[in-house]
């Protein structure tokens, strides 16, 4: 099956062997610079982008404030609609009702979305270990599950492989899964993309039961949402006699309208695109099929109780701050050691499951606090104050200091001078008396921290819309 | 039902996170009022469209009121599809067209009759301008969701008037009880390498026809 995320080393040791690998760094800096351009073209275009980021950031902040009211609500809507409703407090149980909820069905295999929720629970080990099989049929997870791999980037979670490697993957390991590749599979996109589209397509026809997960839930109608490209999710979600979401409780918006601001923000911070080729919804037991909703906690009202920490649940995972990221864009995805890599990663991972793991301990200093991720993020989730909050937690890792030798960083001096102003002007009052946290500490080594201003220079020529489209 | 405590339990620890926030404005705001549009509006949404999709690498065609039989007939048969999927509540007078077989979902077609299918002809339910997509509900002219999923080709006709200028409006326009499809081009991937391929699991074409309406 695929590999574990389970005793890994700390983020140091596993950005430093990920510089170790120069194709793996050049996949990455090609990936994300390409990612990157589109997304600032699709940006552009949207005339009053600031406007739609808080707006996004209102709804979801909104969502959470009354989360117990939307989730009932929701709960009703999916029921009358013909749905079952699960709460699931963490991953074993969630775990557990899939599994029983398969297993009812009398099959033994199911196919899958790209849900990065099922792959926080570890869905797929845990039903491998009652006899059911679970078939990942994205492209890029297709390539994961079939090199016995990991996931490493949100969007494009195979960033990491090669054409070449990709072939070799399917013409080893595709004949054990299903329908073998074919005979003479070259390495052009579309020929590995022909290989994978007949690999699938007899699994779906014959599919029982799939899984998936979605990227929203409408509080006030019930309705689930499911963002994609390829058509596989159209396939499962369409196609078989039962189906099974596991959503997490923060992906919920209150009504039916908000989700027009999100159907904008998404897929342009994601792929550039003005909107991603296919996007289904549906609302409880749709077209006679037997629907279950698996709603999930693992750590999420933990995460809700912390005042700063709280914004990580805002996130709709478009995996555009990985994509400006420098620690990322050197130290790859699987060094945060985590389904969610990346900035996003480095704040929710230690909130999710705590920091009482060499890795997970280390992973808010996985940043240089530039500020990048920030600006890029379609809710305005403000990672380095997060990072910075979390690193409070953990004070003083050995870590901190190997993990930024390691990766080599050349911080460039206006964007770590940005952030640590926002930074000190946001926490004057309980921070410095003369260091400030985190790599800000390199800077104060040499300095006392002068008098700190309540808002920057840069932060107020923002707010006053100095940078409004 | 499983996880009965745990339902309890979550919304307790919940309700204990968020105890003493004070309370979050409704952000979104009311969906923008419809409201009447002039020809010359509808038609320049139309265009818009019709661009956008384009941009999409998929096949769009512009035709007078009253073009849509022999558009269909000429996109079918410039595909060189015989045997053509046809959900009911599709205008009568679309053609059978010369040598096309149309086959109708009732009794239901099985999933093994709908992927050897040539194509697929639907209608829609609503369509945006600025994104280029086209939404079906499941409705009359559009059958349900897999007759539009497995058929390899989709020749989708568009009235300029279902067409509004972006998503706000249009999701006033749709009924979230019935299964939406929203489609944006053909299938694709960008999977390997970044470079986008066309055509994945969803049709791989995708043709789109829209009348425009008397000027
Ligand atoms: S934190 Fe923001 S930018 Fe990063 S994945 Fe989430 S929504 Fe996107």
């Amino acid at each position: 099956m695929s590999g574990t995320w389970l005793g890994m080393p700390a983020f140091p040791r596993n950005a430093e062997a990920a510089l170790g690998n120069s194709r793996l760094r050049a996949n990455l800096r090609k990936a994300t610079h390409t990612i990157r351009a589109r997304r600032a073209a699709g940006v552009d275009e949207m005339p009053g982008w600031a406007k739609l980021r808080a707006r996004g950031a209102a709804v979801k902040d909104a969502a959470l404030r009354d989360l117990d009211k939307h989730l009932l609500r929701a709960e009703e809507a999916v029921t009358t609609a013909g749905g079952r409703v699960h709460w699931a407090a963490d991953a074993a149980e969630a775990n557990t009702i899939v599994t029983e909820l398969v297993k009812a069905t009398g099959h033994r295999e199911v196919v899958k979305v790209k849900s990065m929720a099922t792959q926080e629970i570890g869905l797929n080990e845990a039903l491998a270990a009652e006899g059911i099989t679970a078939y990942e049929t994205d492209l890029a997870e297709l390539i994961v599950q079939l090199g016995d791999d990991l996931p490493s980037h949100i969007l494009v979670p195979a960033i990491h492989r090669g054409r070449a490697e990709i072939r070799e993957i399917f013409r080893d390991r595709m004949a054990a899964w299903g329908r073998p590749a074919p005979d003479g599979l070259g390495d052009d996109p579309r020929a590995l993309a022909e290989a994978a589209r007949l690999h699938l397509r007899e699994r779906f026809l014959a599919s029982k039961v799939a899984v998936s997960g979605a990227n929203f839930l409408v509080a006030e109608t019930g309705t689930l949402v499911v963002l994609e490209s390829e058509g596989n999710g159209r396939m499962c979600l369409t196609l078989p006699e039962t189906l099974i979401s596991v959503v997490g409780i923060e992906k919920i918006v209150p009504t039916w309208q908000d989700l027009a601001v999100f159907l904008e923000l998404l897929p342009r911070s994601s792929t550039g695109e003005r909107m991603n080729p296919y996007t289904s919804m549906w609302t409880g037991a749709a077209e006679g099929q037997e629907f279950h909703l698996v709603l999930l906690d693992n750590g999420r009202t933990g995460v809700l109780a912390d005042e700063i920490g709280r914004q990580a649940l805002r996130c709709i995972r478009c995996s555009a701050c990985l994509n400006v990221c420098p620690v990322y864009e050197r130290a790859g995805g699987h060094a945060y050691g985590s389904v969610y890599p990346g900035p996003i990663g480095a704040i929710l991972t230690p909130q999710l499951r705590g920091t009482a793991t060499p890795l997970d301990a280390s992973l808010p200093y996985a940043s240089s606090l530039c500020g990048a991720c920030y600006d890029v993020c379609p809710v305005a989730i403000d990672i380095p104050e997060v990072l910075v909050h979390l690193r409070a937690r953990v004070p003083h890792p050995p870590a901190e200091r190997a993990g930024l030798a390691a990766a080599g960083w050349l911080l460039d001096r206006p964007g770590r001078l940005r952030a640590a102003q926002r930074l000190a002007g946001r926490l004057r009052g309980l921070v410095p008396r003369r260091r400030l946290p985190g790599p800000g500490a390199a800077w104060t080594d040499t300095r006392d921290v002068p008098p700190v201003p309540a808002e920057s220079f840069r932060d107020w020529w923002r707010r006053t819309g100095g940078e409004d489209r | 039902m499983t996880g009965r405590g745990s339902r309890e339990r979550i919304l307790a620890r919940i309700r204990a996170a968020t105890a003493g926030l004070p309370p979050v404005p409704d952000a979104a705001g009311p969906p923008p009022a419809p409201r009447e549009r002039t020809e010359a509006e509808i038609v320049r949404t139309a265009e818009l469209f019709a661009a956008r999709v384009r941009d999409y690498r998929a096949t769009v065609h512009l035709v007078a009121p009253g073009g849509v039989p022999a558009a269909v007939a000429g996109a079918l048969a410039g595909r060189g599809a015989r045997r053509v999927v046809r959900p009911g509540g599709l205008p009568v007078e679309w053609p059978a067209g010369d040598g096309v077989e149309f086959l109708a979902d009732e009794p239901p077609l099985t999933a093994a009759e709908l992927d050897a299918a040539d194509g697929v002809l639907t209608g829609c339910a609503a369509a945006v301008a600025e994104t280029g997509t086209i939404v079906l509900d499941a409705g009359a002219g559009q059958g349900r969701r897999a007759l539009t999923l497995l058929p390899d080709y989709h020749l989708c006709v568009v009235r300029a008037g279902q067409i509004v200028p972006g998503v706000p409006e249009v999701l006033g326009r749709l009924d979230p009880a019935r299964p939406l499809t929203w489609i944006s081009g053909p299938s694709a991937t960008s999977d390997i390498e970044l470079d986008r391929v066309e055509g994945v699991h969803g049709p791989r074409t995708l043709e789109v026809i829209v009348e425009l309406p008397a000027v």
